[in-house]
């Protein structure tokens, strides 16, 4: 298995030497979205608005967060289904995303656009998220706080496990 | 017979209790099976994800946190004596109030939305937990609890066979539902199968059998040699734990079997992800 770190945002040019099966360790941003945040996402690009991030430069991680408490930087820290958010990821990659985390296959044109359009998708493990939330360094609601769980987190990391999925 | 008479407020904080080491602690047959899958592991990304499982398990202990950020719904299988007399408040009002201080005081996601289409705004609480209740003979009180995340929940699946299907064809359709639920469902996995009973209480049957021991075996000789049989079968599959490829993709098969309609041959597949959170309290 081969390891290799990176640091967030990353272009295309580290993209290309990434292989499926790599281990990579993230540090830097990502920020949470699920079901509810890419809805609002894709409802907003309709509308021609600006979205609170700029996907070009986003690692969105599909992750809803438990709460953090008293004392501890996050809560438990963990993927959900990425094929959920399929249908929303196709209209974000035209708008320059490259980079996501989640657990679990994607359908195939989706494959296929991550493909053609230079991104990543990695995934991280399920279940294990008291772990990974030793790899957060700090945790903050970005936007959306009214969707509770489903709002956006920034998360900083430091070399947080994934692994490269399609690529 | 004389009535057993139980305060309210005393299950309230027995149940509440329970969700405490539900959230953070692992079952301790669980880790067991989960080393003795490490050690029989041949793939090095299977041995590698089996030890973080097992740190996560140790982490979550230690410092209080939920070995999975999904902590689920909350899941509630209650067997009431009939002689049983619950003093102060009825039984699943006292259920959603522990199930909201429980979520509070632990810092658990809040995972509940109002609506399933109108309104999937957030409950805030946890609330309302899904309750089964059964009144048994006698003047017992037993609460099943689990936190049953949506992952492995969303790839379960019923199917409603023809009477004429063997024993092939039900193993193919397990098979087939571990599959396609990948590394969605959060492998390795335990299977609770209900075979028989009907439409609604297959898959009652089958959540119902996630609560046995993690080392109980059907009783009746054929079942526990079908349980088994599709065990060694997914594992020799090759989808491995988190998908990633390994012979350890499910821990545990538990089938419970029911009579049925002459007609039909119900199946249910109620996945397990290993993230399993299930806790049975004697009152
Ligand atoms: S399927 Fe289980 S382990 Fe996976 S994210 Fe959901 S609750 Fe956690």
């Amino acid at each position: 298995m081969n390891t290799v770190k990176l640091e967030l945002p990353i272009n295309k040019e580290q993209i290309r030497n990434l292989k499926v099966g790599d281990k990579v360790l993230l540090s830097g941003v990502l920020i949470t979205a699920r079901d509810q945040a890419h809805r609002r996402m894709v409802e907003m690009l309709e509308r021609g608005e600006e979205l609170p991030i700029v996907p070009r430069e986003t690692c969105i991680f599909y992750c809803g967060p438990s709460p953090t408490p008293p004392a501890k930087v996050c809560g438990a820290i963990g993927p959900t289904t990425s094929s959920r958010m399929d249908g929303a990821t196709l209209i974000l990659l035209e708008h320059g995303l490259l980079a996501m985390i989640g657990k679990g296959e994607r359908g195939s044109e989706l494959v296929e656009r991550i493909r053609a359009k230079g991104a990543v998708y990695f995934t991280c493990l399920g279940g294990v998220a008291a772990l990974l939330s030793k790899y957060v360094v700090s945790c903050e609601t970005y936007a959306w706080e009214d969707l509770g769980a489903e709002a956006m987190y920034k998360l900083v990391v430091k070399d947080f496990p994934v692994y490269v999925s399609i690529v | 017979m004389t009535p057993r008479v139980i305060n309210a407020e005393y299950i309230k904080t027995k149940i509440i209790e329970a969700i405490g080491v539900l959230s953070f602690r692992s079952d301790p047959k669980l880790l067991n099976c989960m080393r003795a899958a490490r050690q029989s592991e041949t793939s090095e990304i299977a041995r590698d994800i089996l030890d973080a499982i097992l740190d996560n398990a140790a982490i979550a202990a230690n410092e209080q946190i939920p070995g999975c950020q999904d902590t689920g719904t909350l899941v509630f299988f209650v067997d009431i004596g009939s002689s049983v007399l619950i003093e102060g408040h009825g039984l699943t009002a006292i259920i959603h109030e522990a199930v909201a201080e429980a979520s509070r005081k632990f810092y658990l996601r809040r995972s509940i939305v109002r609506d399933p289409l109108l309104d999937r705004t957030n409950t805030g609480d946890n609330t309302p937990a899904v309750i089964h209740l059964s009144l048994v003979d006698g003047d017992g009180l037993v609460i099943h609890i689990a936190q049953k995340g949506g992952g492995a929940e969303n790839m379960s699946r019923l199917f409603m066979l023809n009477p004429s299907s063997g024993r092939e064809e039900i193993i193919s359709n397990v098979i087939r539902t571990v599959t396609e639920a990948g590394a969605k469902a959060c492998p390795p996995l335990i299977l609770g199968i209900g075979l028989g009973a009907n439409f609604e209480t297959a898959p009652l049957l089958a959540k119902r059998a996630l609560f046995q021991d993690l080392e109980a075996r059907n009783p009746v000789a054929y079942y526990a040699e079908l349980e088994d049989e599709i065990k060694s079968r997914i594992n020799s599959s090759g989808i491995g734990p988190m998908g990633m490829g390994g012979n350890c993709t499910v821990l545990a098969v538990h089938l419970l079997q029911a009579a049925c309609h002459m007609a039909s041959l119900p199946l249910a597949v109620n996945l397990q992800c290993h993230a399993f959170r299930h806790l049975g309290i004697r009152i």
